[in-house]
C-alpha cells in the first residue's frame, strides 16, 4: 500500500482467520506466550488454562482452580497444549505463531503438530501463571456483554472492515 | 416523496471527477507537512526531541500561530522543548494537530461538495450540556496517554501496553465514556500486537498520531457531553447502504440514507449501531450481534423503507437509533433509485467542530456507465477500494471490478481520493443483480452455509455459553 505511513487508516493488526470455538474458546498472543483457554474433554464446567512461551518454550497447563493437568510432560506437553497450537493456527497462521514463538525457520511450519513438534525438542514444564490468563479470558468474554448501542461512535471511521487477505 | 427529477445531478460524472482532483486545495500540503513533523515527534517521543524534532515543533507552533490556540500551543512547545511537560500542554498540541487537521478536512469537503453540487447545511454552534464528571476515569485514560507521547510508538513495549487495561475497564463501566473506551482499546490493541515497536519496519505515523490526539481531547472532561440540540425526526428513511467499521473488540455499522420528512427537503443522514464484541467473531456471526434491532436488519437486508416517528437527529445528522421507534415496512426501496433520485436534492449534514478530520470524510455518491472503467474512474485517478469490503458481506473485489453502477462513499486519504463501494449493479451469470454490504443481515441464503454458522459454528452462542458458566462465578 503506497504512503503507509500517512494514512490514517493503515491496516496494523492483519485480521483473524474465523475458526470454532467449542473446543478452544480463547487463543491469544500476548505477555510473551501464547496462551489460551481450552473446554476439558469431560467436564463442560472445567477448562484448562494452557500456555508456550516465546522464546523458551516453558510449557504450563492447569485447570482454571489451578490444578496442574495430569497429562503435562516436557516430551510431549499434553492434549490440551496441541490444541491451543493447531487453533493458533488456524487462528493467525502457521508462520506469524511460529514466528511469535520463535520456532524457526518460521516459514517452513504448516502445522500446529509441526510447531509443538519443533519446540518439544527444548521445551521445559512450568507451573502457574494460569490466574492471569483465565481473568484475561473472563475480560474477554465481557465484550459480549456489553450492550449494543444506536448512539454513533465516530472514532471507528479509523477502523474499517476488512476481510481477510483483502488488504 | 420529491418530485422525480432527472437523476444526472445523482452521477459522480468525468467532469465532477476531474474537478475533485484539479490541483490540491490552498495551503493543504504545508498544514500537512506541519502535520508530518509533529507526527514524527511522537515516533520519538517527547523526551526525545532531537534538532529535526524541535525545529518541527517551531514550525507547528508557526502554523497555527493565528489560531485561538496560539498561546497555548506556543507555551506547550517551550515545554517540549524545555523537557517540562504536564498534562495541559498535551492536550494543547493535541487540540493544535485536530485544528490543523480541521482545516484540511474543511478544504478537501468543501472541494467535495463543490465538485458534486452538494448543499450541505451550516452548523450552528449549540453548546452542549457540560456535565463535569468521571474526572478520575479521565484522568487514568490521560495518564496513559501522556505516557505513550513521552516514551514514543518507538519505544512501546508490553508493560507500556498493559498499563492501560484498568483505565479502559473503568471507562467501560461508564456508558458516557464509550467512546473513549472504544477508541483506547483499539489503540491499546495495535500497540499490543505491534510491540514491541522498536523492530517494526515501519511505525503507522499518521494513524497513531491521530489516535493519540483524538484520544487526549475525548479524555477531557466535558468532552462527552451530550449534545444540546437532540430534535426528533419523522418520516420515511430510505437505506442507500451500511458501511462497516470493526476493530478487535467492537463493531460498527452505519447506515447511510436519505430521510424524506413531510414539508421538507429531502437530507442525507447516517444510522450506528455498534457492539461489543471478541476478535473471534467476525463475518457473517457479526450481524448475531444486532438481534435487538430487528427494523434495521429488515432495512438492510430486505432494502424495507423504514417509517420513523420521533426518532433523535443529532445536529451532525446521525441518527440515535432506536429500533422501537422504526417499522420495516413492505414498501422496498432499491437503493440505486434512491442514489439516483435523491442524491442529487438530499441535503448533507455539517460536521461538527470537534469531529473535523478527513477520515470522516464519506459522502455517498453514486458511479455508473462509463464513468467506471473497470474498478476506477477518471482513467484510474479515483480507485474503488477493495480493501475495505467488510468480512460480513457478500462484496468481493471481483465483483466490484465487473460491476456496471456502484454505490460507494467518497474518501480521502493518505493523498488520495478513493471510492468505498457498498453496493454494485453487476452482472452474475448473465443476469443483473445488485449485491450489497448489508445483504446478509438476516442470514446467509445458502442454507449450508447459513447451517455451518449455527450450533458448533455460532461463535457468539458459544462464548455466550462460556460466558454463562464461567463468569458469574
Amino acid at each position: 500500500m503506497p504512503n503507509w505511513e500517512e494514512s490514517s487508516v493503515a491496516p496494523v493488526v492483519p485480521p483473524l482467520h474465523p475458526r470454532k470455538l467449542a473446543k478452544v474458546p480463547f487463543v491469544e498472543l500476548a505477555d510473551g506466550r501464547l496462551q489460551g483457554v481450552v473446554s476439558s474433554g469431560s467436564d463442560i464446567e472445567r477448562v484448562y488454562v494452557s500456555a508456550i512461551t516465546a522464546g523458551t518454550h516453558a510449557l504450563s497447563c492447569s485447570t482454571n482452580n489451578n490444578r496442574p493437568c495430569g497429562g503435562l510432560s516436557g516430551a510431549w506437553g499434553c492434549k490440551h497444549l496441541h490444541s491451543l497450537a493447531e487453533e493458533a493456527v488456524l487462528q493467525y497462521g502457521a508462520e506469524r505463531v511460529a514466528r511469535f514463538l520463535r520456532v524457526e525457520p518460521a516459514d517452513t511450519v504448516s502445522s500446529g503438530d509441526d510447531i509443538m513438534t519443533r519446540l518439544l525438542a527444548s521445551a521445559s514444564v512450568e507451573r502457574g501463571g494460569s490466574a492471569t490468563v483465565f481473568s484475561r479470558f473472563l475480560r474477554h468474554l465481557a465484550y459480549l456483554e456489553l450492550l449494543a448501542s444506536g448512539e454513533p461512535i465516530p472514532e471507528l471511521q479509523w477502523f474499517p472492515s476488512a476481510r481477510v487477505g483483502g488488504r | 416523496m420529491v418530485p422525480v427529477c432527472p437523476g444526472w445531478g445523482a452521477l459522480m460524472l468525468a467532469a465532477q471527477a476531474k474537478q475533485l482532483l484539479d490541483g490540491e486545495p490552498e495551503g493543504v500540503a504545508e498544514a500537512l507537512e506541519v502535520v508530518s513533523g509533529f507526527d514524527d515527534v511522537l515516533v520519538h517521543g517527547l523526551a526525545r526531541v532531537g534538532e529535526a524534532q524541535s525545529g518541527a515543533l517551531a514550525a507547528f507552533a508557526v502554523a497555527l500561530a493565528a489560531c485561538p490556540l496560539r498561546d497555548r500551543v506556543a507555551e506547550a512547545v517551550e515545554k517540549v522543548r524545555a523537557g517540562s511537560i504536564g498534562d495541559e500542554h498535551l492536550m494543547a498540541l493535541a487540540g493544535g494537530r485536530t485544528a490543523l487537521l480541521g482545516a484540511v478536512h474543511d478544504a478537501y469537503l468543501g472541494r467535495l461538495d463543490a465538485a458534486l453540487g452538494r448543499t450541505r447545511a451550516t452548523w450552528e454552534s449549540t453548546g452542549s450540556n457540560v456535565e463535569k464528571e468521571s474526572g478520575n476515569l479521565l484522568a487514568g485514560c490521560r495518564s496513559w496517554l501522556s505516557e505513550l507521547a513521552i516514551t514514543g510508538w518507538r519505544g512501546v513495549g508490553h508493560d507500556l501496553v498493559e498499563a492501560c487495561g484498568n483505565a479502559i475497564q473503568a471507562a467501560y463501566a461508564e456508558p458516557k465514556l464509550r467512546r473513549l473506551a472504544v477508541l483506547l482499546d483499539g489503540l491499546a490493541s495495535e500497540l499490543r500486537a505491534a510491540s514491541p515497536t522498536a523492530t517494526m519496519e515501519h511505525v503507522p505515523v499518521r494513524r497513531w498520531a491521530d489516535l493519540w490526539s483524538r484520544a487526549m481531547l475525548l479524555s477531557q472532561p466535558g468532552a462527552l457531553s451530550a449534545p444540546a440540540a437532540t430534535t426528533e425526526v419523522s418520516g420515511r428513511l430510505l437505506i442507500l447502504g451500511v458501511d462497516i467499521h470493526e476493530h478487535e473488540t467492537a463493531v460498527q455499522f452505519q447506515v447511510h440514507g436519505v430521510l424524506e420528512e413531510a414539508g421538507a427537503q429531502p437530507r442525507l443522514v447516517r444510522a450506528s449501531i455498534s457492539a461489543g464484541k471478541t476478535n473471534t467473531v467476525s463475518g457473517l456471526p457479526l450481524w448475531r450481534l444486532l438481534l435487538g434491532y430487528p427494523q434495521m436488519l429488515k432495512g438492510l437486508a430486505d432494502h424495507s423503507v423504514l417509517e420513523l416517528s420521533a426518532m433523535p437527529l443529532l445536529p451532525s445528522g446521525d441518527l440515535v437509533w432506536l429500533d422501537d421507534r422504526a417499522a420495516a415496512t413492505p414498501e422496498a426501496a432499491d437503493p440505486f433509485a434512491t442514489a439516483r433520485v435523491l442524491l442529487a436534492v438530499a441535503v448533507a449534514p455539517p460536521v461538527p467542530p470537534l469531529q473535523r478530520h478527513p477520515v470522516r470524510i464519506a459522502e455517498p455518491v453514486l458511479l455508473e456507465g462509463q464513468v467506471l472503467e473497470g474498478g476506477s474512474i477518471e482513467g484510474g485517478s479515483i480507485e474503488l477500494d477493495p480493501g475495505r469490503l467488510p468480512s460480513c458481506g457478500p462484496l468481493t473485489p471481483e465483483l466490484v471490478k465487473s460491476a456496471s453502477s456502484c454505490i460507494g462513499l467518497l474518501r480521502w486519504d493518505a493523498g488520495r481520493w478513493h471510492v468505498q463501494p457498498i453496493a454494485v449493479q453487476t452482472l452474475v451469470k448473465k443476469k443483473p443483480v445488485t449485491v450489497h454490504n448489508g445483504q446478509w443481515a438476516l442470514g446467509h441464503p445458502d442454507p449450508k452455509v447459513a447451517k455451518a454458522s449455527s450450533g458448533a459454528g455460532d461463535t457468539v452462542a458459544i462464548l455466550r455459553e462460556r460466558a454463562g458458566r464461567l463468569l458469574r462465578k
